[in-house]
């Protein structure tokens, strides 16, 4: 059943990158009978190949190919060539992902509006709002079978959710629960329940979390309208004399290039692999690259304001087991100026296995400073910080001087924090710490941010054409029949984990696309 | 570990010749092993002391009472390799020269580790301390016994997860 389309097959969709944005766009296009034909750099692995091991799975699954940094983030210091924690396989990063899926609150599709100019930031409002938005999010929590939405029971929590509740309780935080998780409570969709086995960054075994892997992607070719390629890297996408775009040139697993055609192309390669894809198919019709005419590709890269915090206590807590962030207080995800700041955060728990825990609790940290938290591994328990962070044009993507295997210019990430993110953080941090003291913790610490999970925002939605790359639809601005489909399209960061909306706006996408086509207008 | 583990009669044998430098011995050309027998070491290309001063080395970066020298000893082996000599020649010469600087003999011979602490603090900008630190971050805490001592317990989808078996278990709180 599993179909096969022609290079010269003019009419297919073809979608560059299998991941959230990328995976369900391909399946619910292949589901309305449009012909996809998805190229995805990475290969193929289901459950069975997972590994439960953090460096062997990231050895597996990661996206390891050349990039370069710079600006005072410290990533660029501590990472200088893994500015990014993604993953390079069919399903992307959703196979990484550890499923916590919140719906945007309904002030933060309207962040200029809401929070007024922010000196230093290119602050927008997206062009739809909350009510457009709430039948696409209810879509995608069915896909998903989101935990505490449509009557789904809650997961249970683990020990690490059970001493961060009980701090949260004690500081007064009244939104505490084991989290919205695309994480099977119980059977759901035809995947079992969650094993609490903790390794939910490293691939789920059991396919209780859901991932485009093993969901959308095979329902997608078990259609006969959507094929997959596995191991193929596009390089480039051409258009014609009209300035439509016509195909793309990708490298397979050999290194030969072929060129497939389409009707129409849709960018999904995760926020730095995008906007690189468009700046590196720069022609003497587009010399600054595809749908730039704004000069917005690349920039306003946002990164969530993240961070940690650890507490040590006298017993045990043995974070490891169990779902790695199935837990969080909402409470500081209000817009809230008195706090110094403006947008929110979210706090989540998380725990990173020994390996991780020593690469990321104080990357180039040294001594019995560092050793002596370590040593209390077992009586450790720990959250993370996802909040807004302010867009910056200077934040952004731009070619590099390096070249990959294929010799194309890797990404560079360049990446300053605001003030904003900084005084977001330090109030998180101070937050973070006072909740693990007020259950005992006899030491708790904050670390920073290690190299970013969530990438968006380098081809932003706008309503007006000057503003960002593509529209309401995520189509861009520039040429008609070249779509965003993945997480640059996000306008502003939003304090929530961003999958859920990335999903709900590729149903969303589908949707449109399938209807323009059907009327002629694709 | 097992190529390090109790190699029986060579051990037993070279530890008659055994010269004790630090904690360590160094028994003639060629090996190094802990003064109690419990491991030994055959170097190839680098010398028993420069191993032995690695080793010391990766002691005081991460510093883990409880971990014994055969783990840091499997962490710093990956520099008894001809592709490594150079940086490891010039490297443990400079640190023995920030140790003189300090008022030591050498690195090795300095006895509170809060002094050999200061002695690589001197040196902690250089590419050779950065190289034995960043490996040891994978070298050391990637060992998968050492796991255990740190009570993490690893994998466990092939014992069906936690679920059963205490990812709720807390009883402090
Ligand atoms: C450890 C971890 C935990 C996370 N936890 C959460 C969470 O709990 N909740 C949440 O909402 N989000 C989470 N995320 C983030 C989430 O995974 C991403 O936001 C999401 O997957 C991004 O979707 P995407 O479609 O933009 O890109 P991806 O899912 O990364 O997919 C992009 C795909 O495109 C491919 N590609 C790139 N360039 C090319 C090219 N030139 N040719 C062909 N293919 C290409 C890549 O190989 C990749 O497979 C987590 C991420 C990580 C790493
Ligand atoms: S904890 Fe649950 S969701 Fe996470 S990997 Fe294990 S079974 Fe899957």
């Amino acid at each position: 059943m599993v179909a096969k389309f022609d290079l010269n097959d003019d009419s297919v969709v073809v979608i560059i990158g299998t991941g959230a944005g990328g995976g369900v766009l391909a399946n619910e296009l292949a589901q309305k009978g449009v012909k996809v034909v998805a190229l995805e750099a990475g290969g193929r692995y289901l459950p069975d190949d997972y590994i439960n091991d953090e460096w062997e799975s990231f050895g597996q699954l990661a996206w390891l190919d050349a990039r370069t940094t710079s600006g005072d983030w410290r990533v660029a210091k501590d990472f200088a060539g893994l500015p990014a924690w993604i993953v390079k396989a069919v399903g992307g990063t959703t196979t990484h992902w550890a499923g916590a899926s919140i719906r945007f609150q309904e002030h933060e599709w309207k962040a200029l509006t809401t929070y007024g100019a922010v000196e230093g930031a290119n602050l927008l409002d997206w062009p739809i709002d909350a009510a457009e938005m709430a039948p696409w999010y209810a879509l995608a929590e069915t896909k998903l079978g989101v935990t505490l939405t449509e009557g789904r029971a809650g997961l249970p929590g683990s020990n690490n959710y059970k001493v961060f509740e009980a701090g949260a309780k004690k500081l007064g935080y009244k939104e505490v629960h084991t989290g919205r998780m695309a994480i099977n409570s119980s059977e759901y969709d035809e995947r079992p329940a969650c094993q609490q086995t903790g390794f939910c960054f490293q691939g789920c075994k059991w396919g209780a979390k859901w991932s485009a892997a093993y969901t959308d992607i095979p329902r997608g070719e078990a259609t006969g309208n959507l094929e997959v390629r596995e191991h193929a890297h596009v390089a480039r996408i051409l258009h014609d004399d009209s300035g439509k775009v016509t195909g793309v040139e990708y490298f397979d697993k050999d290194g030969n290039l072929h060129l497939q055609k389409a009707r129409i192309v849709s960018v999904a390669g995760n926020s730095f692999e995008s906007p690189r894809l468009l700046l590196n198919s720069a022609s003497a019709m587009f010399p600054n690259g595809l749908a730039n005419s704004s000069d917005q590709v690349g920039r306003n890269y946002m990164r969530h304001t993240t961070g940690s915090i650890y507490g040590i206590f006298d017993k045990p807590v043995r974070m490891w087991r169990g779902t790695t962030m199935a837990g969080i207080i909402q409470d500081e995800a209000r817009h809230d100026p008195s706090r110094g700041f403006v947008g929110g955060y979210e706090l989540e728990t998380l725990s990173l296995g020994l390996p991780f825990m020593a690469a990321f609790l104080n990357p180039g940290g040294w001594g019995r400073g560092f050793t002596t938290a370590l040593d209390h591994y077992e009586n450790m328990a720990g959250m993370w910080i996802v909040g807004e962070d302010m867009p910056q044009a200077t934040n952004r993507v731009t070619l590099s001087d390096t070249k990959d295997q294929w010799g194309l210019p890797v990404a560079n990430v360049h990446f300053d924090d605001h003030p904003n993110d900084v005084a977001m953080r330090n109030h998180a941090y101070k937050q973070g710490m006072a909740i693990y003291d007020a259950v005992g913790a006899t030491r708790s610490f904050p670390t920073p941010p290690y190299p970013s999970t969530h990438n968006l925002g380098t081809n932003r939605m706008s309503e007006r054409p000057e503003d960002g790359v593509c529209n309401k639809w995520g189509q861009t601005h520039d040429i008609a029949n070249l779509f965003i489909s993945d997480g640059s399209q996000f306008t502003t960061g939003a304090s929530e984990n961003p999958t859920l909306t990335i999903v709900a706006l590729a149903i969303r996408q589908a949707d449109h696309i399938a209807r323009e086509m059907a009327a002629g207008n694709l | 570990m097992s190529k390090l583990e109790r190699k029986g009669l060579t051990r037993r044998a070279l530890l008659g010749r055994a010269v004790a430098v630090g904690a360590l011995a160094i028994a003639g050309t060629g090996f190094i092993a802990a003064p109690n027998a419990a491991w030994a070491m055959e170097v190839s290309v680098i010398t028993p002391e420069q191993m032995a001063t690695l080793m010391q080395m990766a002691r005081d970066i991460y510093p883990h009472d409880q971990v014994a020298d055969r783990f840091y000893a499997v962490a710093v082996k990956v520099y008894d390799d001809a592709a490594a000599k150079d940086l490891v020649d010039a490297g443990i010469a400079a640190l023995n020269a920030a140790a003189q600087a300090q008022g030591h003999a050498d690195y090795l011979s300095i006895g509170w580790e809060e002094d050999r602490v200061k002695v690589l603090q001197a040196v902690e900008g250089e590419v050779f301390f950065q190289t034995v630190r960043a490996g040891l971050v994978t070298g050391l805490y990637n060992q998968k016994d050492v796991w255990p001592i740190f009570g993490y317990e690893g994998e466990s989808f092939s014992q069906g997860g936690y679920i059963d078996r205490g990812f709720d278990d807390i009883d402090w709180l």
